[in-house]
């Protein structure tokens, strides 16, 4: 009896808060057929919407990535004084809001400020621009690689590594041949996470660019400016289209999860 | 949980000249883009001296909005500290078809974008609601995008502990003539406590910190459902940056409390493990 009603309980509170919300905006969007979904989403300016997230997102999956793996190799690998400190620098941006993020770039690469003014004079604009959004992405993405690549290293041990040195291996052959085939499966599930939460990032986004359409306009940009214009078709579309991109991720990450807890338990 | 986790007393075998120069790298690059944009919201909150900073942060509109979203997130965190518990619960022992479908939604909320998240409640709890429940520009919608965006915390803290739990404690208190609320009470949730703890603080965090969920539930109605991220964000549009960098340090600093709490729970989880 008790059984059941917490069975109850749970499936409730999650298809009520969760699942049926998700559904709706799913089943709205296709209820008219296939059509004023791709039409919604080939205007141009979703399509510009588009191109500008990805470019955002690929420069930051790129710089977190190469940074993830390189901070993660020198937490585990390397012995130096303040490491648990820098451990803690590298989750700090878990625990900031995405428009203190934006708030934070700005005043130090805003217009204004004296760095930006310099990189201004140089020719290049950060703030409501293309660099500015992808240091806001990078920001806010930055431990995803990391905190997935730890905990198999230190499984993994270093006496592989050891073993290939003392054959006469340089470092980037025992990195190529022995450490990154055994982080590979945390290493694609960091970049899945981090891929995601680059193509979603809103707030901090939503700050830097300053919000400019058609110029500086991402894919959850889109949503909140249709949508606000009472254009709900398009705004439905892009955010349908952007929870079909969270189901694949989330189906991705089931799939490389398991293998590295498995391996390394 | 943490790469703090990394931490382990390993001699060093490689040369200390490549370590520095990693070390160099990743403390630059950490430096330009967390810890020197980070610091620059500090130091220019103070600006015009703890005069301006309390005169900022205490307008009616930013104290409104720092009181609800203080009280929403630790509703929202009490929430998650109940049904993440249960959820997790039903996950691990009950057996019902379905079961790994539920398992793997559960995350969601972490991979779906915020934005996102508040148009699809927006969907089914507004002012068009096939429910005929409109919490659209309530407290309420703001409650619920945050219940929304927390939800995995607490369930994904507590699941791998209640995956490991092992059930000869709870077979020997039952033998032993204990009722099953007595050995939930008295067995599980001891153990469980550290990683619930731990889960809801998460939540309360990320509810402090939440921005894109609320926008379009809340309808930013200043007094009324303006949480601080809001706040905060029509405070840089309108280019009161010494204001909205004091809003932004309490928020920073509310953060810091609760990720030190987090710490502590997890030191004194992982001394009772």
């Amino acid at each position: 009896m008790a059984k059941h009603v917490l069975r109850l309980t749970a499936v409730a509170y999650i298809l009520f808060l969760l699942v049926l919300p998700v559904g709706l905006i799913i089943w709205r969007t296709f209820g008219d057929g296939l059509g004023p979904f791709v039409e919604a989403l080939t205007s141009p300016s979703a399509v510009h919407a588009f191109k500008v997230t990805i470019t955002v997102a690929a420069w930051a999956v790129v710089a977190n990535t190469v940074f993830g793996v390189g901070a993660a190799l020198l937490l585990v690998r390397h012995e130096f004084p303040g490491k648990r400190l820098l451990g803690a620098f590298i989750d700090l941006p878990m625990a900031v809001s995405p428009v203190v993020v934006g708030l934070a770039l700005i005043l130090v690469y805003g217009r204004f400020s004296p760095v930006g003014g310099l990189l201004e004079s140089w020719g290049v604009q950060v703030i409501f621009s293309t660099p500015g959004m992808v240091l806001a992405t990078v920001f806010v993405a930055l431990p995803l690689v990391v905190r997935a690549i730890v905990p198999v290293l230190e499984e993994l041990g270093d006496e592989q590594e050891q073993a290939a040195h003392t054959l006469g291996a340089n470092r980037l052959q025992t990195f190529a041949r022995i450490t990154l085939p055994g982080i590979r499966w945390a290493l694609g599930y960091g970049v899945v996470l981090c891929l995601a939460r680059s193509l979603g990032e809103y707030g901090a986004v939503a700050v830097v660019s300053g919000r400019l359409v058609d110029q500086t306009q991402t894919l959850t940009l889109f949503v909140e400016e249709r949508f606000q214009n009472f254009d709900q078709p398009a705004a439905f579309a892009a955010a349908t289209a952007l929870a079909l991109i969270a189901v694949v991720t989330l189906l991705l990450t089931k799939l490389l999860r398991p293998k590295d807890l498995s391996d390394g338990n | 949980m943490s790469v703090d986790a990394a931490v382990g007393v390993r001699p060093s075998r490689r040369l200390a000249g490549g370590t520095a120069a990693g070390l160099g790298t990743a403390v630059l690059y950490l430096s330009l883009i967390v810890l020197i944009p980070l610091a620059a919201v500090v130091w220019r909150s103070a600006d015009e001296g703890p005069g301006y900073f309390w005169r900022s942060v205490t307008t009616p509109d930013a104290w409104s909005a720092l009181t609800l979203t203080i009280g929403a997130s630790a509703l929202v965190a009490l929430v998650n500290l109940v049904m993440g518990t249960l959820i997790a619960w039903v996950l691990v022992r009950d057996r019902f078809p379905g079961r790994a479908v539920l398992d793997t939604i559960i995350d969601l909320p972490f991979a779906l974008p915020t934005i996102v998240a508040g148009l699809v409640l927006l969907a089914l709890y507004g002012p068009q609601s096939p429910l005929g429940i409109n919490l659209a520009y309530s407290r309420a919608g703001v409650v619920l995008a945050l219940m929304f965006v927390t939800l995995p915390f607490v369930v994904r803290t507590v699941q791998p502990v209640l995956l490991e739990l092992d059930a000869e404690m709870e077979q020997a208190a039952a033998s032993l003539g204990a009722r099953p609320f007595q050995t939930f009470r008295r067995i599980i949730l001891p153990n469980l406590l550290p990683a619930m703890l731990s889960g809801t603080a998460l939540a309360f965090t990320r509810a402090i910190a939440e921005f894109g969920s609320t926008v379009l539930i809340s309808g930013n109605l200043p007094f009324k459902t303006q949480v601080a991220a809001v706040n905060l964000f029509s405070q840089i549009e309108g280019d009161n940056m010494t204001g909205a960098a004091a809003i932004a340090t309490v928020l920073l600093v509310v953060a810091l409390v609760a990720l030190i709490a987090l710490d502590v729970l997890q030191r004194w989880g992982s001394r009772r493990g």
